[in-house]
């Protein structure tokens, strides 16, 4: 009998007094009417929490405010799908590397570019959670983690309050990556420090308009 | 370990047994003052972390019952859903292995190993892997296990236990951690501090190459989605990105008893879990995969799913709850027990009250000391409030207490002690003229308590009691006779 007909097969054995399991009771927030001033104090406080750098500002600022967190870095990566208006504020210093399919930076590459620069899906204002779901202006995952600074864009159009607000936005069978400020380790005593493997930096730029 | 009893499925292997009854280990762990007070400073930090987190959501007791009931109906159905996993995460290019035990899912992930060719992999913390004992398995086999996890790293390291399901090293501090870091990191700055930041960033820097060229690596799973073949990791450090999206071949071991049925359920778990283990609103990273994803992270990707003595838990109606436990460490954080013994007295890989429960459910309660673990409890109830998804701890160790007694009670002939105190106690407290003939020894006790007022020992099993206390002289009469005094005198 193979391992899996086995196992089954136990599994009915088990339940042989076929317990009857009740009807889930959803009775939990699915649903929020906070307003856009309120998710965005909301998802800042989070974030700031978290240790994450914020700023909320308008459409048109994005290449000023890209450039600014990046000042000191000397290389960027950027998914293919980004509107590369965004990085137009950018030095000849920075040098900007597209990952794209067919043209895909090593994980060494990676390893040595100072920063990235990604979109996101959806972010969840309660929990200050950015969702990442491998769209085209997100890129694959390993572009978001190899560099040590992430400037992440967050449109103030994608905030929800709640997290059952965000599951039906996002692309269920792609990859995902949920971000709730830089990495962090409570391992030692239990206490929260920040910056262990993941990118130690993370800059969250709130745009309205887009 | 093997033994299969008739009608009951096999019990669990590997790292599930108490080798020694706990109370001889409670009393060896408890003269450990350094562990005493790392445990109580990190479980009193958490408690109140934890509190703060859970108070702030106003529908967290619908949460616990959403919670409680996903999982009630996940494993009344359980054959269904894990088809139904098999089946979606197949479409989607993942191979899916069945291991009956132990052996079985160190064999299997043994090959899948050699089959690469490498000679090292890199692990996400993982329980299913530590129950298993696949990373000293993997090394009989030739192959190194890196454990990225900082607080298994620092187990690792320092050639010791875990002793908590969340934070394996949480019997460590600080200085502690950095004199093993000082001692086993081959290249690390002599100057290192204990500070948590530069300890983090110690392990930063041990593990980058690792992460920048593994070529398998191996995980544990927080869930699996039936209905979508999506498999989660929930962690904090981005070790778990790292090993879940770098390396080529990626192979996870997962209890069967993971598996949600729905993509929705996550967000009632994704509210319950974090704020119930480290206390935070959100972990950091969550990681989310289905199968394979083309140009996107490992292109090999397997999963074990494993029993273990899981259907043998599944198999006791009043104990099988126990299987919706989702690790998150809740009921030890809170537990008086677990915060002064430690978790190296509880012998299995779970410790605290889930362990007290889970390991004699997963292996049998007659199997090694196991059937010591039901009683490291004062059945307070901390736990049960606690537990975000409500399984009832203090009534399933009090059902495994029975067990144990009727377990134990065909061993002896003649009526122990224990049992003949029973019997007498059940005659005292059956008629209220009995428990009156009774109280009229009182006087006798006083005889014995002698001029410091104060039993000092009792003779047979109950010197256990006196052990580490004194008892105080008994009045010179009962309440009931004090009662029917003053009724008199009125």
């Amino acid at each position: 009998m193979s391992a899996k007909d086995e196992i089954l097969g136990r599994i009915r054995s088990a339940l042989a007094d076929a317990p009857v399991a009740q009807e889930v009771p959803r009775e939990y927030r699915k649903t929020s009417d906070m307003g856009e001033a309120e998710l965005i104090d909301l998802l800042v406080d989070r974030l700031v929490d978290y240790k994450a750098g914020v700023d909320v500002i308008d459409a048109a600022q994005i290449p000023e405010y890209v450039a600014a967190k990046l000042a000191g870095a000397s290389s960027v990566v950027y998914p293919h799908g980004l509107d590369t208006g965004w990085l137009s504020g950018l030095g000849e210093k920075v040098e900007q590397r597209i990952d794209a399919p067919g043209a895909r930076l090593s994980i060494a590459e990676l390893d040595e570019t100072s920063a990235v620069v990604t979109s996101s899906a959806v972010s969840v204002a309660e929990s200050g959670t950015i969702i990442l779901d491998g769209e085209p202006n997100q890129g694959r995952r390993a572009i978001s983690l190899v560099p040590d600074h992430h400037v992440c864009i967050v449109p103030i159009s994608s905030i929800v309050r709640l997290l059952p607000e965000a599951m039906p936005r996002l692309a269920i069978t792609r990859p995902q990556t949920w971000i709730s400020g830089p990495s962090a380790t409570s391992d030692i005593e239990l206490e929260r420090v920040e910056g262990v493997h993941g990118p130690r930096t993370l800059d969250v730029l709130m745009v309205r308009g887009l | 370990m093997t033994q299969v009893f008739l009608g009951m499925p096999a019990g669990g292997q590997g790292n599930l047994f108490e080798t020694e009854p706990f109370p001889k280990a409670a009393h060896r762990e408890l003269g450990n003052t350094q562990m005493r007070k790392n445990l109580r400073h990190a479980t009193h930090t958490i408690r109140d972390k934890r509190l703060n987190v859970v108070g702030e959501l106003p529908d967290w007791e619908e949460l616990r019952d959403a919670g409680s009931a996903i999982k009630n109906l996940t494993m009344a159905n359980l054959e269904e859903r894990l088809e139904e996993f098999e089946k979606n995460f197949t479409a989607r290019g993942g191979i899916v292995h069945w291991a009956r035990d132990a052996d079985e899912a160190n064999k299997i992930v043994t090959e899948l190993v050699k089959a690469t060719g490498s000679k090292e992999v890199v692990k996400v913390k993982s329980m299913a892997t530590q129950e298993i004992g696949l990373n000293e398995h993997l090394e009989t086999e030739g192959i190194e296990a890196f454990e990225t996890d900082l607080a298994e790293l620092i187990v690792q390291l320092g050639n010791d236990k875990p002793s908590h399901i969340l934070v394996p090293a949480i019997h460590k501090n600080r200085t502690e951690v950095r004199d093993i870091f000082l001692k086993e990191m081959p290249v690390v700055d002599p100057n290192l501090t204990d500070e948590p930041a530069k300890l983090a960033e110690a392990a930063r820097k041990h593990l980058r190459k690792k992460f920048l060229s593994a070529k398998v690596a191996i995980s544990g799973a927080n869930f699996a989605l039936a209905d979508t073949g999506t498999l989660g990791v929930v962690e904090s450090e981005g070790n778990g990105r790292m090993c879940l999206t770098l390396p080529e071949t990626l192979i996870t071991v997962m209890g069967i008893e993971k598996v949600l049925p729905h993509w929705e359920d996550i967000e009632v778990f994704m509210q319950l879990l974090p704020r119930s283990s480290t206390g935070e609103r959100m972990n950091p990273y969550t990681s989310l995969w289905t199968g394979v994803s083309e140009d996107d992270g490992p292109q090999n990707v397997h999963i074990v799913l494993l029993d273990n003595g899981r259907t043998r838990a599944l198999a006791d109606r009043f104990g099988r709850t126990a299987l919706n436990c989702i690790r998150c460490s809740a009921c030890m954080n809170v537990c008086p027990v677990y915060e002064r013994t430690g978790g190296h007295a509880y012998g299995s890989t779970y410790p605290g009250p889930i362990g007290a429960i889970l390991s004699p459910l997963l292996t049998g309660i007659e199997v090694e000391e196991n059937g010591s673990l039901p009683y490291a409890s004062s059945l307070c109830g901390a736990c049960y409030d606690a537990c975000p998804v409500k399984i009832n701890i203090p009534e399933i160790l009090v059902h495994l207490r029975g067990e144990d007694v009727d377990a134990n009670r065909d061993k002896h002939k003649l009526p122990t002690q224990m049992d003949l105190l029973m019997k007498g106690g059940s005659w005292a407290l059956g008629k209220g003229k009995n428990l009156g003939l009774l109280e009229k020894a009182l006087p006798l006790g006083r005889l014995m308590s002698g001029k410091e007022k104060k039993i000092k020992k009792l003779p047979g099993i109950a010197a256990g009691w006196t052990a580490s206390r004194d008892i105080p002289a008994p009045p010179n009469k009962s309440f009931r006779d004090w009662w029917s005094d003053e009724k008199e005198s009125k």
